[in-house]
């Protein structure tokens, strides 16, 4: 228990410390030494819970009561200073004030009803739990490390933003803080507490640069936040007063089965659909690429939406079986499919990672959705795979984009020859998204085997199959294009000067580290962090218990997979075949290498070749906004389906 | 798994590049007779590819060796796990792999004409890919498995159970291929057939292996083939896939090559339409 007073308690202590900070240069030793104590903290707390049980903790009487009324009192504050800020709201953000009251209102009337639910463990350690509190405190933590010097470059770089570095990192790690606290709750109002602290972090951080499209996108993102915010208070509302449950503790609720817990977990479910950026929602995750990369890649890749999906996945066992769930399911199969989609037209690298976090984000949910021993699995694997390579990858953009001046992927053409290191430590974090034996495939891999011995209503599980086949396909177009630019031989030289610094650089390569171990070692953190939290749930007969593990011969053949592609760069790096070099071939005479050519009447021609982007075939607009009316249609349904 | 299983995966290994080159060589004399042409010896793309080691290899970048191997192993690899018998799904995965280090190979070359030709490719790798995905997930469905050796052992149904899941495969064998309309990516350049889409900027060496890899991606679509009639046994089955096989061919001399978005189009809705039809239509038909 002091190991979570700390992680909760810690941040909020770091950023009150760099806020106040004098000099540039003692807050960035600030923000080291709260990071390397920051991991150090997780990484005790991991080794102390190693594979235990589910630990549950029951505070003191005294103690638990000052926290109600600190919390209760915090919501409040946290009301009262997103009311201020809506005064720059504009005509159409009208609702976002009104939602702020709603929320405030349904929770005043939760918590000051006279007979509420008493909880008597207010936290609890799970194996998932700290799986989500590596992410959170190693990449979480690696990601402030490398805003430190982007952020410096970033304000040089722009004049016209005011630098509000301070204040910055204060939110930094007050998120952080939030994030533990959203992993270690057990008593729901304090957990919707903190997940209200992540959408204050978000709002602020979007709108950072002060300009009207940060500020619009902030609002955006905390308008559609909101509505998940509604969703989550109008729960712990039905679970005060409603008929039927009466708890305020999270494994309570989970413990009660699709029959009893179904009303309150699909509104739970909206919140987690809201953080997470699904469709319909997902318009806001767009926008937030405005924030400077590291909040990108901090909260909106790597931690914060993962929230949102940390507690479907928390709930998956209630969905088990239900329309409700298999509708959850489809939502997510729809997101997966349309953003998978809509990031195969996108030529700026933030927007494809955006869009394949949320196309990610679609994947887990399906997965939470089923609810079985295997896609719970899945999820959580999904979960860590995704955290890491996709902080690595938005982290690399950063970088690249301070090197070349640019995120577009075009101009990243021949960064395998340009800035070797970077584009390996890129073309990891792509490896690991999609490639890599261990990653994703492994994970669609046990999908596919689930959704196909599903049983909620006949040809669902085909349904989703399809849906993933289908989605996978853009998937599999959009990142090997983007390695095909990174590989690229260039066509004039073009080498880049500047060196990367150097707290990025010990980001990036601790990530690339991290990427690679899990990729390697991926049966261990299948040990260490899922097997005990999947076979807690099967022992105390939440989820059914299915045979259906990955037999040793499959993971056998992986390993062998994932030993080629460490082996065949080795051989070719010890016995490099000794070939002509040449120039690539252009229908002309070479003049210039392979950038221009003598073509008819002897005139010298400039080579321009660009990647396929398909935006004739894919109409971004047209087909987000078909996306929103399917998912809106869905998600309707799924709360209809749990009416009592 | 058994000595049987282990010999016939060793034995791909080593000789299914020898039965995809027949392969190859027998399609280009079905192809010139279809023409009212000689055509060249059965043997012809092996003297080929021996006369492609002999020649001068150049390179733009020494990496797309590289790349080319990768090519190469997860290409045996794809075939050794589907003729060990094993799953089925893995080694749909390891011959994407394998198909995204081709491309990489092409777009490292960065001439106008690799790139167009390893967009193309991954292209049309967009638009088969649910398709083979789907006819895993029918083999799951009817066979209960994964695994190449069940399936093998399944019901003699099979066929009928998934009759519009190979009408599908069908359809995207030809691009698999590389057949018209669909030959896309292998698009020649000019007039001559040494500048080819993909392969353009691959020479001696580097081209042999390209063709190597081909050979054997014949013998594992042969394989995928053969899976659907495998009950029946080898005699029957066999014949069958062969002669479905080199229909292929007369499909290429009689159609003229698509766009690519009437490509993709087309293959998505067939897909959709006999794959995925037929999954949902399968508990009615057992």
């Amino acid at each position: 228990m002091p190991l979570i007073a700390l992680l909760i308690g810690f941040p909020l202590l770091a950023g009150l410390a760099i806020l106040f900070a004098p000099t540039h240069a003692r807050r960035a030793d600030l923000v080291r030494w709260s990071v390397y104590g920051l991991g150090g903290a997780t990484l005790a707390l991991a080794l102390s819970y190693f594979r235990m049980e589910p630990q549950f903790f029951a505070l003191g009487e005294g103690v638990a009561g000052a926290l109600d009324s600190a919390f209760l009192l915090g919501g409040i504050a946290l009301s009262v200073y997103l009311l201020f800020a809506c005064r720059r709201i504009k005509g159409r953000e009208w609702y976002i004030p009104l939602l702020i009251l709603a929320q405030t209102g349904l929770m005043l009337f939760a918590e000051l009803a006279p007979e509420h639910p008493e909880v008597a463990r207010q936290f609890y350690v799970d194996s998932f739990s700290i799986l989500m509190a590596l992410i959170v405190g190693l990449v979480g933590g690696l990601i402030c490390l490398h805003a430190i010097r982007y952020m410096q470059d970033y304000q040089a770089h722009d004049l016209e933003v005011t630098d509000r570095r301070p204040a910055f990192f204060f939110m930094l790690f007050v998120f952080l803080g939030a994030m533990f606290g959203i992993v270690f709750s057990n008593h729901l109002p304090w957990l919707f507490f903190f997940w209200e602290v992540t959408t204050l972090c978000s709002f602020w951080l979007i709108s950072y640069s002060g300009t009207d499209e940060a500020i619009r996108n902030g609002f955006r993102a905390l308008g559609l936040n909101l509505i998940g915010g509604v969703a989550f208070a109008g729960a712990i509302v039905w679970l005060t007063h409603g008929p039927g449950l009466h708890t305020w503790e999270l494994d309570q609720l989970i413990a009660a089965g699709s029959t009893l817990a179904l009303i309150p977990a699909v509104l739970i479910a909206i919140a987690g659909l809201t953080k997470s950026a699904q469709l319909p929602f997902s318009s806001w995750l767009l926008g937030a690429m405005v924030a400077p990369t590291p909040v990108s890649a901090l909260l909106h890749s790597s931690t914060m939406v993962k929230a949102g999906v940390f507690l479907l996945v928390k709930l998956s066992p209630v969905f088990h079986d239900t329309y409700a769930g298999l509708l959850l399911s489809l939502v997510g199969g729809v997101t997966f499919l349309v953003t998978s989609l809509a990031a195969v037209s996108q030529r700026n690298a933030k927007r494809v990672l955006a869009y394949s976090t949320i196309a990610n984000l679609g994947l887990i949910v399906m997965c939470a959705g089923v609810g079985t021993a295997t896609t719970i699995w899945a999820a959580i694997l999904l979960i860590l795979f995704h955290a890491v390579a996709k902080a690595l990858l938005f982290l690399s953009v950063g970088t690249t984009e301070h090197l070349i001046g640019s995120r577009d992927i075009e101009d990243m053409e021949g960064l395998v020859y340009r800035r070797p290191v970077l584009a390996a430590m890129m073309l990891v974090g792509i490896l690991g998204m999609f490639l890599a034996p261990f990653g994703m495939l492994l994970s669609k891999y046990t999908c596919f085997q689930a959704f196909l011995t599903m049983d909620v209503m006949p040809g669902d599980g085909i349904l989703l199959a399809a849906i993933l086949a289908f989605g996978s396909a853009p998937t599999l177009f959009f990142w090997s294009k983007w390695m095909g630019k990174l590989v690229a031989m260039p066509r004039r030289p073009n080498p880049i000067e500047a060196a990367i610094p150097r707290d990025e650089a010990i980001a990036l390569f601790t990530l690339t580290l991290i990427t690679y171990v899990a990729c390697a070692l991926f049966p261990l953190a299948d040990w260490m962090f899922v097997q005990p939290y999947t076979e807690f749930l099967t022992g105390a007969g939440l989820i059914p218990l299915t045979d259906d593990r990955i037999p040793w011969e499959t993971i056998a053949m992986m390993t062998a997979m994932l030993g080629g592609i460490f082996l065949l760069p080795l051989i070719f790096w010890l016995r490099p075949p000794r070939f002509a070099v040449v120039s690539g071939y252009l229908s002309g005479a070479n003049v210039d290498g392979s950038a221009s050519y003598r073509g008819a009447m002897g005139a010298e021609r400039e080579v321009e070749s660009r990647g396929y982007y398909l935006t004739g075939f894919i109409q971004e607009d047209l087909l987000v906004r078909r996306g929103l009316i399917g998912a809106a249609i869905l998600m309707t349904l799924m709360l209809w389906s749990v009416n009592p | 798994m058994n000595v049987e299983h282990w010999g016939l995966a060793v034995a791909f290994v080593v000789l299914g590049p020898l039965l995809g080159a027949l392969l190859a060589g027998l399609d280009r004399r079905l192809t010139a007779r279809m023409q009212s042409r000689q055509g060249p010896p059965l043997l012809q793309p092996i003297y080929d590819v021996l006369k492609l080691f002999e020649k001068d290899t150049v390179v733009v970048t020494e990496l797309q060796t590289l790349y080319l191997w990768g090519f190469l192993f997860f290409m045996v690899i794809s075939g050794f796990i589907l003729f060990l018998g094993s799953d089925l799904l893995l080694s749909l995965f390891a011959l994407t792999v394998s198909g995204i280090f081709l491309c990489l190979a092409a777009y490292s070359t960065n001439s106008p004409y690799s790139n167009i030709g390893s967009s193309r490719e991954l292209l049309l790798m967009m638009a088969y890919e649910p398709m083979l995905i789907i006819v895993a997930l029918g083999f799951f469905l009817v066979a209960d498995s994964f695994r190449v050796s069940d399936i093998v052992a399944g019901s003699p149904w099979q066929v009928v159970q998934l009759f519009g899941i190979l009408l599908g495969f069908l359809f995207i064998l030809t691009i698999k291929l590389r057949k018209s309309p669909f030959d896309l990516s292998s698009s020649h350049h000019g007039h001559q057939e040494l500048v080819k889409g993909i392969t353009t900027d691959l020479s001696g060496s580097d081209l042999a292996l390209v063709e190597i890899g081909h050979w054997y991606e014949n013998t594992i679509l042969l394989g995928w083939l053969y899976l659907f009639f495998a009950p029946w046994g080898v005699a029957l089955a066999l014949p069958i896939a062969l002669v479905l096989f080199f229909a292929e061919v007369l499909v290429d001399n009689t159609h003229a090559r698509l766009k690519w978005a009437t490509t993709l189009k087309a293959t998505w809705v067939v897909t959709g339409l006999f794959g995925v039809t037929n999954l949902m239509l399968l508990p009615l038909i057992t």
